[in-house]
């Protein structure tokens, strides 16, 4: 599917959600728990569980990216499965946190 | 992207934290803000306003409003309540068709305006806190305006920056860590509303999960006793106040506030004796510098607290003098100087402060982008880079004073000055002053046959402008320095003043 920044995306298999925070604009094979993530309008409810490999668990508030960061998704809504685009992984996008400034 | 999903992953992940109010429990959750932003964004929408005016002090009324004109769609236009009756009228007349949230004693110049609806804080808040709670269905549109802030340009004619909900959702999201505020933490807002420091305080201290507490006004003594009485633990306040807070401490010997662990300060220069002074006076409290702009979504680069300590206790001048340093920018930024035909200047060497990235706008409603094609902003800083990075702020290059953190634009002064009968040219400039960041010197040409006091011009501008436009010295000179093409030299003046005879009275 394609995305764009500001897109919500929901698990099949678990309770994560995400915000697409930076999206490339081509159609990406974005997957939760190793099945593609859909439409949080959609009405029908998760069912199923993450596959193998898949099953690292989503945590909120970080950013997950793909290895160019070209993708970076925020999750808004913890869940069992994981992020990845196709087979490969997503990985959380390490930040130095900052002092308080304002 | 929406600001309101910030507030959504707060409340949905610490609903029951106190958002606004006292750490004695009394106040407003972060559920309760969510829900009181639902709606007054019904309230918004219920009326023709195509934009959301604040001119009040701050409340709990001021997140409720900020989300609830991102829910609703709407910019939300905090305006400044020190501006003068007409200079208000005139910006409301300027973002109408609108709806303003204000107060009884402040709501006048808004009246008269065509088209502009006004709610006082009291009705809005019992109109915001019962009733159905709309679905979440704000836009994620990222280009959709979140908030207008006039700030005062070159000329001093008032220019709305304009900020995205990309720009601010990606500050907050490159420099706040979600929950990363423990239960116990605190803050006291002290900025103004139309300030970016103030919406900026709001939407981290909500992200990191950091209760606020607010004061309306600030004075020394009450932000003292009001950082005691609620165990704050992080405060940003502008140079002027800190330097008043440090006057006040050292008044009241005995006197500490234990839990206040982060400091930070900005809005202008601050004095190396008061941040020396304020080091001492809080031993245990992290400092921290941050440097930013309206039109860059607030802080852009920062000075830690071990930069500060280093900086404290170090014997070489390089590293010391970083004190007076803006720190280095965000991760997430591009900052580099340049020369006045935009080349990229060598370490060390002072130019204008350019700066890129996601949270910079760089944008006056209806005055276009002043981003270059490449998407840099040239921020009208002067500046320069040390070979570590470190960033020093020199000013602004079209020499607009900035007194205890407020803009003053010289040409308002000038033009003033230019009407009295008896004052034939004028000039307006800051000079460094340990107080106030900066201080007004107005050096005039009287007619030949004048005997116009020093005195007798500060009251004229003090009659004319608000009381923070008074000059604070008045330089009678033979005649002012131009360059060739006609433009005033205020550089040069600045640079004779102390071969010039300053009136103190």
């Amino acid at each position: 599917m394609e995305l764009r920044a500001g897109s919500r995306l929901k698990s099949a298999v678990c309770d994560t959600e995400v915000i697409a925070v930076k999206a490339p604009a081509e159609d990406l094979d974005i997957r939760c728990g190793g099945v593609p993530m859909t439409d949080p309008t959609n009405s029908e409810g998760e069912s199923g569980t993450p596959v193998e490999g898949a099953d690292g668990g989503t945590l909120m508030g970080k950013r997950y990216v793909n290895p160019e960061e070209t993708l970076e998704l925020l999750c808004t809504k913890p869940g069992t499965g994981s992020l990845g685009v196709g087979d490969t992984l997503l990985e959380i996008k390490e930040s130095k946190p900052l002092p308080a400034s304002d | 992207m929406n600001l309101m999903m910030l507030l959504e992953m707060a409340s949905s992940a610490f609903g029951d934290r106190i958002a606004v109010g006292s750490k004695d429990g009394s106040g407003v959750s972060y559920s309760a803000l969510y829900s009181n932003s639902g709606r007054a964004a019904e309230i918004f929408r219920n009326s023709p306003a195509e934009k959301v005016a604040f001119l009040d002090t701050s409340s709990v009324a001021l997140p409720t409003a900020l989300f609830g004109s991102a829910w609703a769609g709407l910019p939300f236009v905090p305006l400044n309540y020190r501006l003068t009756e007409t200079e208000i009228h005139e910006l409301g007349s300027e973002i109408a068709p609108a709806v303003g949230i204000t107060s009884a004693s402040m709501r006048g110049p808004l009246e008269e305006v065509p088209q502009f609806e006004t709610i006082e804080r009291e009705g809005f808040l019992s109109q915001a806190s019962s009733g159905d709670v709309p679905d979440a269905d704000w836009s994620m549109d990222p280009d959709q305006i979140a908030i207008l802030l006039f700030t005062s340009g070159t000329t001093g004619a008032p220019k709305a920056a304009v900020l995205r909900h990309s720009h601010l959702v990606s500050y907050i999201l490159g420099s706040v860590e979600f929950m990363g505020a423990g239960d116990e933490e605190a803050t006291l807002v002290s900025v103004p509303p139309y300030h970016v420091a103030g919406m900026a305080a709001l939407c981290s201290s909500v992200y990191a999960g950091r209760r606020i507490v607010q004061l309306p006004n600030f004075d020394p003594s009450s932000w003292i006793d009001l950082a005691i009485a609620e165990s704050i633990t992080h405060a940003m306040v502008v140079p002027t106040m800190l330097s008043r807070i440090v006057e006040e401490l050292e008044n009241r010997p005995g006197v500490s506030i234990d839990s206040l662990r982060a400091l930070s300060y900005g809005g202008g220069k601050m004095p190396r004796p008061v941040i020396e002074k304020a080091l001492h006076l809080f031993p245990n409290t992290n400092f921290v510098n941050a440097y930013g702009l309206t039109e860059t979504s607030s802080t852009i680069s920062v000075l830690g607290p071990e930069d500060h300590r280093d900086a404290l206790e170090s014997d070489e001048e390089a590293v010391r003098r970083r004190l007076s340093s803006a720190g280095k920018p965000l991760p997430n930024l591009e900052v580099s100087i340049r020369d006045e035909e935009g080349k990229v200047l060598q370490t060390g060497i002072s130019g204008e402060i350019w700066v890129k990235g996601e949270q910079v706008s760089g944008e006056y409603l209806g005055h276009g982008t002043k981003l270059t094609d490449d998407g840099w902003f040239p921020t009208n800083d002067g500046g320069f880079l040390d070979e570590s990075g470190y960033l020093f702020v020199e000013g602004r290059i079209d020499d607009i004073i900035i007194r205890g953190g407020e803009n003053i634009s010289p040409g308002e002064i000038e033009e003033t000055l230019l009407t009295h009968s008896e004052i034939r040219d004028a000039a307006a400039f800051g000079i460094p002053d340990t107080h106030w960041g900066e201080v007004i010197v107005t050096a005039i040409v009287t007619t030949g046959e004048s005997d116009l006091s020093a005195t007798e011009v500060k009251e004229f501008v003090k009659n004319q402008l608000r009381s923070s436009r008074t000059p604070d010295h008045v330089v009678i000179v033979d005649e002012l320095p131009y360059n060739e093409t006609g433009k005033l030299l205020r550089r040069v003046l600045r640079e004779n003043l102390s071969s010039l005879s300053i009136d103190e009275g």
